[in-house]
């Protein structure tokens, strides 16, 4: 077993061998601990970093064990220890099988052994900490072989106490800790893999310990289930990957363009999952269930194209305008049914209709909103930006993964200019020669785009009522212009208008970044300027449309009742059939539903028209003759001024946006068009890729995605309310259509649910829905919304305050630390004063000073008392110092912080318990009271 | 350890999965790749290594201006030459990989940017650094002049204890702050 032991501690070596540490570490203090740790290495002479690091890790791990175990190590060090071993070895002697275990057990004897010995050295504070190390693990091994021998038959789960039993419970649990942790730590493979296998082994001998009697038959299985819980998940997760689409496209992207072109399709991907699972709602709860169990096409009239559209609706050009069979069915509004139950089943329609209309929305503001969290969550909080401009751009500016010579160019091109940008503007900050210019430019600049934000706004307006016009109008003499006037006057404007706006930036000088939000800020006002006005436009003739129908719904119920009143006096009698007409002949309303959803239909169709076209001419065509022609042309084409195409990141992102804003708002009215949206956006994915693959260039100025990742985020949560808007607006005020539609007949769209709470939900329902709309519950509840709001809006400011005072805090600890390492005699005046106050400096264990810079007030806290123990040798020499005193009283060299990198274990170690204060501090103050 | 077979074993792929970042997947198409990388008369040796000529020929490497830094801070060869076996590679993936923590990442990245692996950003490795993201060409290069003025700017904003190197520590305090740095510390195969 020793030589295993041997074998494992050097192969340990070898791993951490590589690790930085500390060759600056203070030589006396390594060798120390090299001779210190010579005895356990065996023959084998480590370097003293190494064993050194080893040693720290070790500690770090032992952190938690120490927690549990530093009540009992405070008075009786000997005493304490003594019961340990009898406890551990009693342990062993309980399942005195396995050779596994053994191993285990002994891994775990020697570290303990080694926090004894450190903490015996701490206590006599000798050379003697050596030779009494290596009896005291003799002695320790022949007690436990003497108890695993005597105890080993008697031995019995039973046999352990309740403490025995809960301290075995918490190892297990760090261990298991251990093991879900094991891949945060930047050790080498093998040495995880290590100790990965030893605390399986472990967890598997002494999982089975725990628990006794009645209890232990469900521990296990509860073990079990964990077990077989944790592979399940693991398997999940793999399988969730194994199901992300496009993964190998989206590298490929990122290799050639790096990470900011990427994003764009990343997010494209995300939007598709999105839509996807909108179209399974909206396909499976109101397409499906309408097709299978509503009634068939042709059957009533407004599932029936009217005579007089009839002999031209299979026309192309009409179908392309969505109309004849287009318009009348399941793609639009109108052609679902008002039954309140189909099928057999008893679907109930018209309730599912209106619950995922809004569902859909509840669904993506969900979804938006978590992903915004998430993406809050990592990649820091970019809070104080300026503070670390060059550290920024020095540690972080490399984007590994680039995998293209290419890019890697145009990389190092930027970083280069950033790094003469930053350097210039740092030396000469902000000089201004002609203030008044450029604000007299700037606000022209603004002026101009307002200028045409309010001009394309009048454009919509009055091609959207031109087109109400040319509505009236007879549709074969309108041109093929007309009829789409709309929609290619908006798209149109959408093309004209960013170019024109970064045209118009020019003007203003601004910084690229600055310029870029701007630019992403007007073309946003651009559309939603547009949209909205649409959205205006469209309710005026909504409104048009309600008084036509209006006067169609008198003149279908006037003609009804004279038929009624006609046939009763004819046939004199009161049973009457109703009225025996073809279903296309019947008289019926406009239907300013259907018209709303063919209008958004339309919008999105023309927009996958101009957005493939553009891509077609502006970067194929583009390519394509700046490929060819430049064997006989005048100039280098590739270089000059036609160059190639970039791939423009914001104006897709935000064309995405949009786009998904205008599926939102025409969603309810054109179930349909969700799956025209999945079908756009799976072909834009390998369209868009394969154009950007082959014709385009990557950015001259390379810029990062993830920081306006949430900003994108942001825009489109915004996008969603504005398009919810509308969608709840006309949901709530504007009557449905009398003849078409599932709400037909109905006063309102929501009645459908009033009607469901009282007829098919039990009373009580209804009256507890009752008292929830009841203004005098709804007010508090807002009221309480609000303060909640303010509640955590104040803590929030709190946590912010305590962050500045926490950093202000380490920039202190960090000044004084510097002091003390330059030997300065007054730091800070206030510290002083408050030193010569302390009575008694021991109090506190001082090593804590040297712990890794304090990132927590914890520490902050712990980093004082060095110093206390540090002053008198100063106040007692005066200006000298004494470093004999100095050393051994605590203060260990602050260099010792420096070098070791304790940061990546810092905040675990942290985390799980106190840093490892008394007795690591004892253990390194001691060494040089040796020589 | 038994990943000489062209099929990686049962129980190591499930503890290779535990100990690191990757999926199942990740760490097959790993295995597959690094497979290939290795010369035929290789493939026998219990624990084979790639030199890291070979690994430096993959086009994820390939234009990374850090890939010999990056070759050497994972490599366990005891010749410090760079060459990894499969687990180095597997540790290199694994800190390069999306879900790989912050910690994890800065911790290497420190390790890869301190080029004389003295524990310490001290101002010889801010310039290797420099260089090695300006490129090689000498249009892009910067100055001496400027190389000073960037690096006393560095050390101004991110040496906290001022002792004229960048430590550990206040590498990951900086970092931690960037919103760019996970996104773009990123390997893929």
């Amino acid at each position: 077993m020793p030589s295993q032991k041997k074998n494992d501690i050097a192969i340990r070596m070898e791993d951490v061998g590589i690790e930085i540490d500390g060759e600056l570490d203070s030589g006396s203090e390594g060798k120390n601990r090299k001779a210190k740790a010579s005895p356990r290495a065996g023959g084998r002479n480590g370097k003293p970093a190494t064993t050194e690091d080893e040693e720290e890790e070790e500690d770090q791990d032992e952190a938690p064990r120490k927690r549990a175990r530093k009540k009992k190590a405070s008075a009786q060090d000997s005493e304490e220890e003594e019961e340990e071993d009898d406890r551990s070895a009693k342990r062993k002697g309980t399942k005195a099988a396995g050779r596994k275990k053994k191993a285990v057990k002994e891994e775990e004897e020697e570290e303990e052994e080694e926090k004894r010995g450190k903490k015996k050295k701490g206590g006599k504070g000798d050379a003697k900490g050596k030779g009494g190390k290596e009896k005291g693990s003799g002695k320790d091994k022949k007690k436990e072989n003497g108890n695993s021998s005597s105890s080993g038959e008697s031995g019995d789960e039973d046999s352990l106490s309740e403490g025995e039993m809960a301290s075995l419970k918490e190892e297990v649990e760090e261990k298991k800790k251990l093991i879900a942790t094991l891949r945060n730590k930047p050790w080498r493979m093998k040495r995880r893999l290590k100790l990965l296998k030893e605390c399986q082994a472990f967890v598997e001998e002494f999982e089975g310990a725990l628990g006794k009697g009645k209890g232990r038959k469900l521990y296990a299985y509860k073990v079990m289930m964990a077990k077989k819980m944790i592979k399940f998940n693991r398997d999940f997760d793999n399988f969730k990957t194994a199901c992300i689409p496009w993964e190998r496209k989206i590298k490929e992207v990122e290799s050639h363009f790096g990470s900011s072109v990427a994003s764009y399709f990343i997010f494209l991907r995300w939007m598709y999952g999105l839509n996807l699972v909108l179209f399974a709602f909206m396909f499976g709860l109101v397409v499906l269930p309408e097709v299978m169990m509503g009634l068939p096409y042709g059957s009533i009239p407004r599932k029936t194209v009217p005579r007089a559209e009839q002999d031209r609706a299979m026309d192309i050009s009409v179908l392309l305008d969505f109309g004849g069979y287009c318009k009348y069915s399941i793609l639009f509004y109108g052609f679902y049914n008002d039954e309140r139950t189909i099928g057999v089943l008893q679907f109930r329609l018209p309730l599912s209709y209106l619950l995922v209309g809004v569902g859909i929305f509840g669904y993506s503001l969900m979804v938006v909103i978590r992903t915004m969290a998430r993406n809050s969550d990592e990649g820091g909080d970019g809070g104080d930006d300026g503070q670390f401009t060059f550290a920024f751009k020095m540690f972080t500016s490399w984007d590994y993964l680039i995998g293209n010579p290419e890019t890697a160019d145009n990389k190092y091109a930027s970083i280069t200019t950033s790094f003469k940008e930053s350097i210039v503007d740092e030396q000469e900050n902000q000089k201004d020669e002609n203030i008044h210019l450029r604000r007299f430019l700037r606000v022209l600049a603004n002026f101009l785009i307002l200028c045409s934000l309010g001009g394309s706004g009048f454009l919509i307006y009055f091609v959207v009522k031109r087109s109400q016009e040319f509505a009236n109008l007879d549709q074969d003499e309108l041109s093929w212009f007309e009829k789409n006037e709309v929609e290619f006057v908006m798209s149109l404007l959408g093309l004209v208008c960013p170019p024109l706006f970064e045209t118009i930036a020019e003007l203003e000088e601004y910084h690229p970044r600055i310029a870029l939000k701007w630019q992403l800020g007007r073309i946003f006002a651009l559309f939603l300027g547009n949209l909205y006005t649409f959205l205006f436009a469209l309710f005026d003739e909504v409104n048009a449309k309600l008084e036509k129908e209006k006067s169609i719904r008198n003149a279908t119920i006037w003609g009804l009742n004279e038929y009624y009143s006609n046939y009763s006096s004819y046939h004199n009698t009161t049973d009457i059939p109703p009225p025996d007409i073809h279903p296309a002949d019947v008289i019926r309303g406009p239907c300013w539903e259907t018209a709303v959803g063919i209008e958004f239909v339309k919008l999105t169709v023309s927009d996958i028209q101009v957005t493939y076209m553009t891509i077609l001419i502006g970067d194929f065509l583009r390519a394509m003759i700046v490929r060819f022609l430049n064997y006989c042309w005048c100039w280098d084409l590739e270089a000059g001024f036609p160059s190639y195409g970039e791939f423009d990141i914001s104006g897709n992102v935000l064309g995405l946006i949009f786009n998904q804003g205008m599926i939102w708002m025409g969603a309810f009215y054109a179930p349909g068009l969700v799956g025209l949206n999945v079908l756009r956006l799976l072909t834009s994915m390998y369209y868009q890729c394969w154009a950007v693959m082959s014709c385009n260039v990557p950015h001259e100025r390379v810029f990062k995605a993830s920081k306006s990742n949430n900003f994108y985020m942001g825009l489109l949560l915004l996008v969603l309310f504005l398009s919810l808007l509308p969608v709840v607006y006309t949901i709530m005020t504007l009557p449905p259509s009398f003849d078409c539609g599932p709400f037909s007949g109905r006063e309102q769209m929501y009645n459908v649910v009033m009607e469901t709470i009282e007829n098919d939900l039990p009373a009580f329902i209804g009256n507890i829905f009752t008292y929830a709309t009841n203004p005098g519950l709804i007010l508090p509840a807002v009221l309480l919304m609000v303060l909640a709001i303010y509640y955590l809006n104040a803590t929030s400011k709190n946590y912010q305050n305590a962050n500045l005072e926490l950093k202000k805090k380490m920039q202190m600890a960090r000044d004084e630390e510097k002091n003390r390492r330059n030997n300065k005699e007054n730091t800070n005046q206030v510290m002083q004063d408050l030193e010569d106050l302390l009575p008694n400096r021991s109090l506190l264990p001082p090593a804590a000073a040297e712990e890794k810079p304090p990132l927590e007030i914890v520490r902050e806290k712990g980093s004082k008392p060095p110093k206390v123990a540090k002053r008198p040798g100063a106040a007692a020499n005066g200006k000298g110092v004494n470093i004999q005193k100095d050393v051994s009283l605590a203060a260990p060299n602050p260099k010792a912080a420096v070098t070791h990198p304790p940061g990546p274990r810092g905040p675990s170690g942290n985390a799980r318990g106190p840093p490892p204060g008394p007795a690591r501090g004892r253990g390194r103050g001691t060494p040089p009271s040796r020589r | 350890m038994g990943t000489t077979a062209s099929q990686l074993r049962k129980d190591l792929l499930s503890e290779y999965q535990e100990l690191t970042f990757l999926t199942k997947q990740e760490i097959i198409l790993a295995h597959k790749r690094f497979s290939e990388l290795l010369s035929k008369e290789d493939r026998n040796v219990p624990t084979p290594r790639v030199p890291m000529e070979k690994v430096l020929s993959l086009p994820e490497l390939k234009s990374n201006p850090f890939r010999k830094r990056i070759c050497h801070v994972f490599s366990t060869s005891d010749m410090k030459d760079g060459s990894l076996t499969f687990e180095d590679f597997l540790d290199l993936l694994s800190a390069f990989s999306d879900p790989a923590t912050l910690e994890i990442k800065s911790h290497y990245a420190f390790r890869i940017f301190d080029f004389d692996d003295d524990g310490t950003l001290d101002g010889g490795d801010l310039e290797k650094l420099v260089n090695c993201l300006t490129g090689e060409t000498d249009d892009t290069r910067l100055t001496t002049e400027e190389m000073r003025q960037l690096i006393s700017n560095i050390l101004e904003e991110s040496d906290i204890d001022k002792d004229g190197t960048v430590n550990l520590s206040e590498f990951q305090h900086v970092i931690s702050r960037s919103p760019d740095f996970v996104s773009s510390f990123k390997i893929v195969l």
